[in-house]
């Protein structure tokens, strides 16, 4: 049946953006569960990463997948530093300080990718960017199905780090009881800074998971970034589960909404989920307290 | 001590009024009227976050709801209900008041604080500028064009000078209520509630009142700014009235300059758009054009040394140099 | 005789499994000070924010003057003459003591005047005149401890609750204390504190209440309730009444 597919496709369609949703979502509520502060520059950072790609693609000639090994690395240590050198000495522990201070950090991302890359949207060109593959009556994009499996892969990888690794336990300690990790000789100054350079790294792979079939503008982090924060705020402030349920979800919305009402009216309902669950539920689906 | 002298208390504001009011007359040229006018209109927009942010500790970081709100009341009442525009400037004013205690009732109510809040208000604005930009009423993407009919009766004046001293009149206002609020039973709750809102409660403070009382008034004082945007400039978009450009300028201008104070915002636009000129001219002579954004950036490195080293503003520091340690005068 | 000021009926306060207040009731007649003790964790501070209106009782009521006030809120409860202070004490810190003061003094006074004069009264009645233009920042503890008491004061409240207003003060600041709680009963307002400095309570209190894993276990005049057996085992373990019995039977007469 042709509507079945339509549906199916859309549906299909949605869940592999969600999963890059997700991982988008995934950098920002970790940081929300450790350090308790949103972190307005998160869409900015992103469309840094995503100019990243582009320049590491149109200059160097790397193509997008292999650039995470390189982009990764370089935006955990980016985002290490700016916890570490200007967000925390600026606050100066207070929060609302740590509010003014990446949004601080966001305009000047987002304003100096706009002086030296002007307003244009670009896109890179890769070979598979229009790939297709055939599942049963769909045909999903290629570069899509690879952002699933990466998205996927690294939400896992993230999992494990945290529940596996040293580092991981004492990120988990310090979202618990700031206190008593200090006390167990944790380096909070260095786990926030860690956790920051994470989520980072998230960004620095879901840039590279995304070009391929994105274009890129200054402002193209902000649209990213709303979705991100709906799903966070859907899914829980500091739930990782919450973040990866959340992602699919929304990703599934936003693909069948588009479908059926058109593009503008999507983004207006993401928006619209985004506030309902604000003012009704801000402490989501999965989440601890606001 | 001070003592409650009515008198000396507004006496600087009214100085400070008649000097920035004798500006014109010296320095002339129509670009540094523009930029004086515009400078106004922004100090307006920051007096209004103000408000909310400065007396009552509640960030928004969606002022702009407010400011287009007020903006696009102005400019469709003249164009497709032909009301003049002395009247649709209140008019404006009191919508953005309404738009204020609207998403003021929902979030208060909800209990959001702090980064939430701001993410609820940012949500807020971006809401209503994607409507903006893509209902018809609103003129869509193309925007709304006020047709020029150089007559005082239409608030339109050839000579530039009037428009801005009808900017300046406003701040000059508002300066007063900001002192009047400041010293009045309001003030103290809602300043109260920004410094501890349990203890507030406790002393029989409705917190939900004074919040929501607060947020009114800062954006229909925004809303005003908006109205006097679009009178100035004729042109109006989703992206000018509802973009996030302005609900940086507002927040900037007050917290640079000193939150919960009075001249804060007057003083915080004249060092940030100061700032920006600097900037941008800067930069044009290193790259021999304009960089767009440039002065935003600028922006964006003051907010952190601000918040950094002087997170009471420049009168803060300014305070804090000179030795007063009295808080509230 | 008179109904009680304060009446607790049956309060019941749970957070998910955990029990903090379990059906406590107790009066606080007017002009009187009645101590709240007990062992830490005891459930008193849980019991003052039910009384004060922070926390909503999973069951029970509370009536006050006459009236049930259970479903009021905070501010609402503050006007109808509640006052509390905090345990951890929340001054404004970016204002001065004086219109840290003032904003009590603002419930019942609309006009800046006679607001910032009744603060300046009751800073005179507590203390802290010395102290009205500094920041209240830079207070020390016992200077903390007064304003926050200063505050509260000032919207003229009939029921004081003090939530260990003597904590972190040394004996001499607690000597100083001690009159200015007097006064405050002096002045007609019911007092009910927590406490966990004894001779405060011994001296200050005429009915002293006993809380211990949020229930009463005893209550009456303090020298009473000092020596009742379950108040010992409360706070010295199971057993300690027996031992102390005990070792005063065996120790020579001094």
């Amino acid at each position: 049946m042709l509507k079945l597919d339509i549906f199916l496709s859309g549906l299909a369609n949605g869940l592999l953006i969600g999963a890059v949703y997700a991982l988008i979502s995934l950098g920002l509520t970790l940081v929300y569960g450790v350090l308790h502060i949103i972190n307005f520059a998160h869409g900015a950072t992103l469309t840094a990463a995503m100019f990243a790609v582009l320049i590491a693609h149109s200059v160097f000639g790397i193509d997008p997948y292999l650039a995470i090994l390189v982009l990764t690395p370089l935006f955990f240590g980016l985002g290490y530093a700016a916890q570490r050198f200007v967000i925390s000495p600026a606050s100066h522990g207070d929060d609302s300080n740590g509010l003014l201070v990446t949004l601080g950090l966001s305009i000047i991302i987002e304003n100096a990718l706009l002086a030296i890359f002007r307003s244009d949207t670009r896109s890179i060109d890769v070979a598979y960017a229009f790939s297709t593959v055939e599942i049963g009556n769909l045909f999903l994009s290629l570069p899509r199905m690879i952002a699933f499996a990466g998205a996927f892969a690294v939400s896992l990888a993230l999992w494990l780090v945290l529940a596996r690794t040293d580092t991981g336990k004492a990120i988990r300690a310090v979202a618990k009881e700031k206190a008593g990790a200090t006390l167990a000789g944790i380096d909070v100054d260095h786990i926030y800074a860690v956790t920051f350079g994470l989520s980072a790294a998230c960004l620095a792979i879901a840039a590279c998971l995304l070009m391929p079939t994105f274009l890129v503008n200054p402002r193209i982090g902000n649209s990213f970034v709303l979705v991100a924060f709906t799903i966070v705020v859907l899914g829980g402030m500091g739930s990782i589960a919450g973040a990866l349920i959340g992602g699919l979800f929304i990703g599934v919305v936003e693909s069948l909404s588009g479908l059926y009402f058109g593009e503008s009216l999507g983004q207006i309902g993401i928006f619209l989920i985004f506030i309902l669950v604000l003012l009704l539920r801000p402490t989501g689906l999965f989440g601890a307290r606001a | 001590m001070k003592t409650a002298m009515t008198q000396a208390t507004y006496w600087p504001i009214l100085l400070v009024g008649a000097a920035l009011a004798l500006l014109p007359l010296v320095l002339t040229t129509n670009a540094t009227l523009n930029f004086l006018t515009f400078a106004m209109i922004i100090t307006l927009a920051a007096q209004g976050w103000n408000i909310i942010g400065g007396f009552g500790g509640q960030f928004s970081f969606g002022h702009a709801a407010f400011f287009g709100t007020g903006a696009y009341a102005m400019a469709l009442l003249q164009v497709r209900f032909a009301i003049n525009p002395w009247l649709a400037l209140p008019l404006g004013t009191a919508l953005g008041g309404c738009a204020g205690g609207i998403i003021g009732y929902l979030s208060f109510r909800a209990r959001l604080r702090g980064s939430y809040f701001a993410l609820v208000t940012l949500a807020f604005a971006e809401i209503l500028r994607i409507v903006a930009n893509a209902w018809g009423f609103t003129g869509a993407a193309a925007g709304v064009l006020v047709p020029l009919r150089l007559d005082p009766v239409q608030m339109q004046f050839n000579d530039r000078r009037i428009f801005y001293w009808l900017a300046l009149l406003l701040v000059v206002i508002v300066l007063g209520a900001s002192r009047a609020i400041m010293r009045s039973r309001f003030g103290a709750q809602l300043i109260a509630v920004r410094e501890n809102e349990d203890a507030a409660r406790a002393l029989g403070v409705n917190t939900l009142v004074a919040k929501l009382s607060a947020l009114i008034i800062s954006a229909a004082i925004t809303a005003a700014a908006g109205a006097l945007y679009t009178q100035k400039f004729l042109y109006l978009d989703a992206s000018l009235a509802y973009g996030s450009w302005i609900s940086v300028d507002a927040l900037l201008g007050a917290i640079i300059g000193g939150p919960g104070t009075v001249f804060g915002p007057l003083i915080g636009t004249i060092v940030l758009l100061g700032l920006g000129e600097v900037t941008k001219t800067l930069f044009a002579q290193l790259t021999g054009g304009a960089l767009p954004g440039v002065d935003l950036v600028a922006f964006g490195v003051l907010l952190i040394i601000c918040v950094a080293f002087a997170p009471r503003g420049v009168i803060g520091a300014v305070r804090g140099a000179v030795g007063a340690r009295s808080a509230t005068p | 005789m008179s109904p009680p000021l304060l009446s607790v009926r049956s309060v019941t306060m749970r957070f998910g499994g955990l029990t903090a207040v379990d059906a406590v009731s107790l009066d606080a007649e007017a002009d009187q000070i009645t101590g709240l003790i007990g062992p830490n964790g005891a459930g008193k501070t849980t019991l003052f924010a039910v009384i004060s209106g922070f926390e909503r009782p999973t069951s029970g009521a509370i009536h006050f003057a006459g009236r049930d006030i259970t479903a009021l809120r905070v501010h609402e409860r503050a006007n109808a003459g509640i006052a509390r202070t905090f345990q951890i004490v929340q001054p404004f810190a970016g204002l001065s003591v004086r219109d840290n003061i003032a904003v009590g003094a603002y419930l019942r006074h609309r006009k800046r005047d006679a607001a910032l004069a009744k603060a300046e009264a009751v800073a005179q009645a507590v203390g802290l005149a010395p102290l009205l233009d500094q920041p209240a920042g830079a207070l020390t503890v016992a200077g903390r401890k007064r304003l926050e008491l200063a505050r509260a004061l000032a919207t003229e409240p009939k029921l004081l609750l003090l939530d260990e207003v003597l904590a972190g003060l040394n004996p001499s600041e607690i000597r100083d204390m001690l009159p200015v709680v007097q006064s405050i009963r002096a002045g007609g307002v019911t007092v009910v504190m927590i406490e966990h400095v004894m001779q405060a309570v011994m001296s200050l209190c005429d009915v002293v209440v006993v809380l211990a894993q949020g229930r009463i276990i005893a209550s009456g005049a303090p020298a009473a309730v000092a020596r009742d057996s379950r108040v010992i085992e409360a706070y010295l373990g199971h057993g300690a009444s027996e031992r102390m019995r005990a070792q005063a039977g065996e120790a020579p007469h001094a």
